[in-house]
């Protein structure tokens, strides 16, 4: 009997260190994982607040004084708005999102009810096809029209990433809708678009959400389009960031201040909505 | 008179009212496919026509057709063109698979829960968020030969300094790596969306019958997650394939001075708005676009996944 026991405790003190040593590996694999996404940014922020000096001493890589001279350079008026370019990105964002939602969100709700094969691939392709390849016809006719330099042909062009995206969010998001609910609203006495705008919209305020924020983000984040198509007034920060290493020898410090500013509005609405991100980067993944 | 007005009027606002629901698969998606269309045809063709062309340098100069030109002179043009196909597909190749493995591993090691689930979550969203361009100044700044982290840490290891993205030999390696770092999380998110979908039974079953945890990945969870996986390369392959705003801020014009880094997106923009050269930067554009497709095609074909 008891020789018996031994082995049968035993083994069940091994499977429960097998038990705690797994845990234990998952635990470092996860500190690791996080070190491995957030220790850049967390890099680039420190370096924001160091002198260069001082980010050119590994001494002082992670004990140091911070400083915030390096937002003193990127916001100084002599080389260039910063806060204008802060302006510019916004607005253009915010306006072609706001645009686009009006375009897309009726188109999605049509193509999850009725079947358009047509139409999605068309949506398809714009999300496929390469910028730079309608960057050089734009170019050319927004240079025939004499509006280069302007808003509008930079609205236009992020709308053109905005419109197919949150098409693409907003149509899983009304098939998973039961359709139900709009039958019994015209049944009602309601017409058929009585019944979108008056039930299915209110409904879909979780996915319009989801789809104006990535739709944002994306905007905010678009440097090609803005690279060719703004001028000096109407430049958008990821350019501005660019501009910043077009000098001789690259001032770290402010490039990273330069950085941090551009990275830290989208980072904060990343933390404060992330259930919606998360919800909008997967749409249709799951459907196979 | 007034009241026949309004009565005229009510009835054009029910006459259209009932028009706009009867046709209301048009009314509502028609918006946004002429505005898709016109953005996206007459650019296409406009690329189309102008791959056939000589235009060159200033959009006003007048331009004359020059048949299948452009079209000989990249094709035969074995300095930029092809170097730049083979690096367009090496650095997604490379991207892909890098982000296949750890997404994975990120997606199951966030599967099951637990305590600080919710702020590790958001943690590993941020580099997906990240404005690209301020990540390529973030990631040329770490990867900085003299003063760069990278190389204080991997001196921890006893590895002697790398010269990263100095080097025309390793630059194009070390751009692959941080779009790795920056997708990772979103091929994580999407398989992660996958694993929490999984039927319990099959992995129960399995479990119950001792298949061990190394067997219940690959014989169950990876078939059962298949169509995700394929949605996962799909999704980032198109996206990998045009990277430009990682390349470009970090090397500049051309893909540094070696060309190193020149994808073909990166190429056909340097054509375009470097030296103005449309016509030829219209072929490079009509050939990168049918090779996306053709890249696509071949997916689907292999993975059966509709996309």
């Amino acid at each position: 009997m008891s020789k018996k026991s031994i082995p049968l405790l035993t083994r069940k003190s091994i499977t429960r260190t097998r038990v705690k040593l797994s845990g234990l590996a998952r635990f470092v694999a996860i500190v690791a994982m996080v070190l491995f996404f957030l220790g850049p940014i967390a890099w680039m922020v420190m370096a924001s607040l160091k002198y260069n000096v001082q980010i050119y001493d590994s001494s002082q890589s992670f004990i140091f004084t911070p400083t915030l001279s390096n937002y003193d350079t990127v916001f100084d008026p002599n080389r260039g708005n910063y806060l204008t370019f802060i302006w510019n990105s916004f607005f253009i964002a915010s306006v072609a999102t706001g645009m686009s939602l009006l375009l897309a969100v009726p188109a999605a709700y049509s193509m999850s009810r009725f079947v358009m094969g047509k139409s999605a691939t068309l949506v398809l392709l714009a999300r496929i096809i390469p910028g730079v390849s309608l960057l050089v016809p734009w170019y050319f006719i927004f240079a025939q029209l004499k509006i280069t330099g302007g808003y509008l042909p930079l609205i236009l062009s992020h709308m053109f990433v905005s419109l197919p995206l949150i098409l693409y969010i907003m149509m899983s998001f009304f098939q998973q809708l039961p359709e139900e609910l709009e039958e019994s609203g015209q049944v009602d006495g309601l017409t058929a678009i009585g019944a979108f705008l008056r039930i299915s919209l209110p409904l879909s305020i979780p996915g319009i959400a989801t789809a104006t924020i990535l739709s944002f983000i994306f905007s905010w984040n678009n440097f090609m389009f803005a690279l060719v198509l703004s001028g000096p007034r109407t430049k958008t920060l990821p350019v501005a960031v660019f501009d910043f290493i077009g000098y001789a020898s690259i001032d770290w410090g402010a490039l990273m201040a330069a950085s941090v500013v551009v990275t830290t509005p989208i980072m904060l609405i990343a933390l404060f909505t992330q259930r919606y991100i998360v919800s909008g980067l997967t749409a249709g993944a799951t459907k196979g | 008179m007034k009241k026949i007005s309004t009565a005229n009027q009510a009835s054009s606002l029910v006459r259209f009212s009932n028009w706009a629901n009867k046709n209301r698969k048009w009314v509502l998606a028609g918006p946004s496919m002429i505005f898709v269309g016109l953005l996206l045809t007459v650019p296409l063709g406009w690329t189309l026509f102008l791959s056939f062309t000589d235009a060159r340098r200033s959009v006003r100069r007048p331009f004359d057709l020059n048949g299948i030109d452009n079209y000989i002179s990249i094709f035969t043009d074995t300095d930029r063109f092809w170097p730049a196909v083979m690096r367009t597909f090496a650095f997604t190749g490379g991207a892909l698979f890098f982000q296949l493995v750890l997404g994975m591993i990120v997606a199951l090691l966030l599967w099951k829960p637990f305590r600080g689930q919710g702020v590790i979550r958001t943690v590993v969203l941020l580099p997906l968020v990240a404005t690209p361009v301020a990540v390529g100044m973030m990631w040329r700044l770490l990867f900085e030969p003299n003063i760069g982290f990278v190389n204080e840490f991997i001196s921890w290891f006893g590895i002697p300094p790398q010269p990263w993205l100095a080097n025309p030999d390793t630059s194009l390696a070390t751009l692959t790596f941080v779009d790795v770092w920056q997708w990772t999380p979103m091929v994580a998110l999407i398989l992660l969306a996958g694993l929490t979908s999984l039927p319990e039974e099959p992995l129960e079953a399995a479990r119950v019958d001792g298949a061990n945890a190394w067997q219940r990945f690959w014989l169950i969870i990876v078939p059962l997650m298949w169509p995700v996986i394929g949605v996962a390369i799909l999704l980032r392959g198109i996206d990998a394939l045009k990277t430009f705003d990682l390349l470009y801020a970090t090397k500049g014009k051309g893909g540094g001075s070696f060309n190193d880094v020149e994808t073909l997106n990166v190429y056909a923009y340097g054509l375009s708005f470097d030296y103005n050269e449309y016509g030829i930067a219209s072929a490079v554009l009509i050939f990168f676009f049918l090779m996306i497709l053709g890249v696509i095609w071949t997916l689907r074909m292999l993975s059966k996944v509709k996309y």
